[in-house]
């Protein structure tokens, strides 16, 4: 009983209490689904989001690590999800005769997402990352535009010879019984569905992981080293560049791992829903969740998708609510009166128990 | 000081220009071991400027850097740290949102081996390296008196405690010359005498060199050994603090004609 007592309060320990938090609101939040699901009180509406928000979720957990912890602004986390979706969909409708457990099909999808995704993370890097100031927001953003224009022109298709690729127009032989997995601005079609909720969640939770344990280690407090004083850092011996990489490739990894499961969820998938559009929307569940924290991002990115579901029966006057929602949500938590009030009762509520802690 | 030791530094005819200017020119100094010296000399002299050549945040245009035998050349800030350099700021600069046992970890970060990889699944090497880490930073803020503070946020600190995290943390990385960019700005004559006792035994008790810009003469006449003056980028005079004291022309140029 005292062991059982002792790990739970290793687990709310102050250091690691946000950590705890954030994984049992997902693991929460997936049992509640679950049995929604299962008593069939969930509309369809709601049951195609679920496997989007995960999604949204492990990108955007990835950008506040880009964008939070190491104070880089990243403007382009829609071309990494681009990346990582296509080359998801790719990967899966080749495997598709060989291996025919989905479920592994799928996993091999996200891996091969994520690390498509990093490469071109660490060769953008390579040359901003050495630079100081806000030229990664730049080079992002037209990453993120050059990532969408290619995929618009590309044709990929896969027969019994092999892979086949052109980047004009449709010019793929393929022999009998081959398949085009990318179509141009068509984008890709025929996409057997296979990812599941139950896999969105486990990525999400495997984001956490990965991003607390590098936080609240040696690299992780040298990454937010570099953020708080970039000349200090290097004077302690810390390599800035490679730290900064190591937050880059880590963020645009995750966002590959999120496209490749976005991608597996639709049967039909254009490139120009990774638009500059989606970037900002990530930046925005990031921003509102609070630079750093990623309880936050995942409370805010569950609302922000939500909402506009939510506000369907508005219909023309959704965007509008939705916008006003968001710019009071940015405002009260920002606004100094409001953090005071919510200060001072954290304040009374501590001293409360510590009062009856006394009195006991 | 035995003249026949080597030295811990050894600087030659260093030199710096910004365009067309020349901030520094003809600096020679020696630094050695167990030692504290002195950089002084008026505002604009040229002080911070050496200092910041020393660590390789500026490229010297002229001369050589010889750190423990080893020409420095072409080594990078992070590599000067890496052979035994470590410096505090003019304008203190810590990681201000974390805390005061996080910077002095920070600090540690290259005694640290354990990859990502072992952070990520949390693998016994990790808790093992952490675990050391922790223990030999608390001890470090003992020395500096920040031991309970080690949980607040370094940017809430008081000036004078900032001031002493900024050494703990330069004393993280185990160097063998300590370089303090104005330590008593903006102390009270209490505080200084408190800095002057600390600065006395990381000598002592680290065994290391010390030099440092400071504009307090009495700090700098009571602990300092030798003291080199800079007037214009170039030295003007150096010796024993009573050489400096009746030296004329440093007279001269601190008081003008």
């Amino acid at each position: 009983m005292k062991k059982i007592k002792s790990f739970f309060r290793a687990l709310f320990d102050r250091k690691v209490r946000s950590r705890t938090i954030s994984f049992l609101i997902v693991i929460l939040g997936y049992i509640v689904v679950e049995i929604l699901l299962k008593s069939g009180n969930l509309s369809s509406m709601f049951q195609s989001l679920l496997v989007p928000v995960t999604c949204y979720m492990v990108a955007a957990l990835g950008l506040n690590l880009n964008v939070g912890v190491s104070g880089e602004l990243n403007l382009g986390q829609a071309g990494f999800m681009s990346l990582g979706a296509f080359m998801g969909v790719c990967v899966s409708g080749a495997l598709a005769p060989v291996v025919s457990n989905t479920l592994l099909r799928l996993l091999l999808a996200i891996v091969c997402g994520a690390l498509i995704a990093s490469v071109f993370g660490f060769l953008i890097g390579v040359p901003v990352l050495k630079l100081q100031g806000d030229y990664l927001a730049i080079v992002t953003l037209a990453f993120g535009e050059i990532i969408k224009s290619l995929i618009n022109n590309l044709y990929i298709g896969f027969d019994a010879n092999g892979f086949q690729f052109s980047f004009v127009e449709n010019k793929l032989k393929l022999a009998p019984g081959g398949k085009a997995l990318i179509n141009g601005p068509m984008g890709a079609t025929g996409t057997q569905r296979i990812a599941t909720f139950t896999v969105g969640i486990i990525l999400v939770l495997a984001a956490l992981i990965v991003i607390y344990n590098i936080m609240y280690s040696r690299s992780g407090r040298a990454i937010q080293a570099c953020r708080d004083n970039r000349i200090a850092a290097e004077s302690v011996g810390i390599h800035v560049a490679n730290t900064k990489m190591l937050a880059f490739v880590i963020s645009a990894a995750l966002a590959g791992a999120a496209g490749a499961l976005y991608g597996l969820n639709y049967s039909t998938l254009v490139p120009a829903k990774f638009d500059f559009n989606l970037s900002i929307l990530i930046l925005v569940y990031v921003v509102l969740g609070g630079l750093g924290n990623m309880t936050g991002t995942i409370i805010s990115t569950i609302i922000l998708v939500l909402l506009p579901e939510l506000l369907r029966g508005l219909q023309d006057y959704r965007m509008l609510i939705y916008a006003i929602v968001l710019i009071l949500m940015m405002i009260l938590s920002n606004n100094a009166k409001v953090r005071e009030f919510a200060e001072s009762m954290k304040q009374k509520l501590t001293s409360r128990k510590r009062e009856e802690a006394a009195n006991e | 000081m035995s003249e026949n030791r080597t030295p811990v530094l050894d600087v030659q005819g260093l030199g710096i220009d910004f365009g067309g200017l020349t901030a520094v020119n003809e600096f020679s100094l020696q630094v050695f071991n167990e030692e504290i010296v002195g950089l002084i000399g008026p505002n604009g002299a040229g002080k911070t400027t050496v200092f910041n050549m020393l660590t390789k945040v500026y490229k010297p245009s002229r001369g050589t850097i010889t750190f423990c035998g080893k020409n420095t050349e072409k080594m990078s800030v992070v590599e000067m740290n890496k052979q035994g350099i470590a410096r505090t700021f003019q304008n203190i600069r810590l990681f201000s949102n974390l805390t005061v046992l996080d910077n002095v970890r920070i600090g540690m970060h290259n005694k640290i081996s354990y990859s990502n990889f072992d952070a990520v699944f949390r693998l016994p090497k990790f808790y093992e390296q952490e675990e050391k880490v922790e223990k030999e930073a608390v001890e470090l803020l003992k020395i500096f008196g920040l031991e309970d503070k080690k949980d607040i946020t370094a940017g809430n600190l008081p000036y004078g405690a900032q001031r002493r995290l900024e050494i703990a943390r330069a004393m993280a990385t185990e160097p063998k010359l300590l370089l303090l960019d104005e330590p008593a700005a903006g102390m009270n004559p209490q505080e200084t005498e408190e800095l002057m006792d600390m600065i006395r035994f990381v000598r002592d008790h680290f065994r290391i060199a010390v030099l440092l810009i400071e504009h307090d003469m009495k700090l700098v006449m009571g602990i300092c050994e030798r003291i080199t003056v800079l007037n214009y980028g170039m030295m003007l005079a150096e010796g024993t603090p009573e050489e400096i004291q009746a030296n004329p022309q440093v007279i001269k140029a601190y008081l003008g004609e």
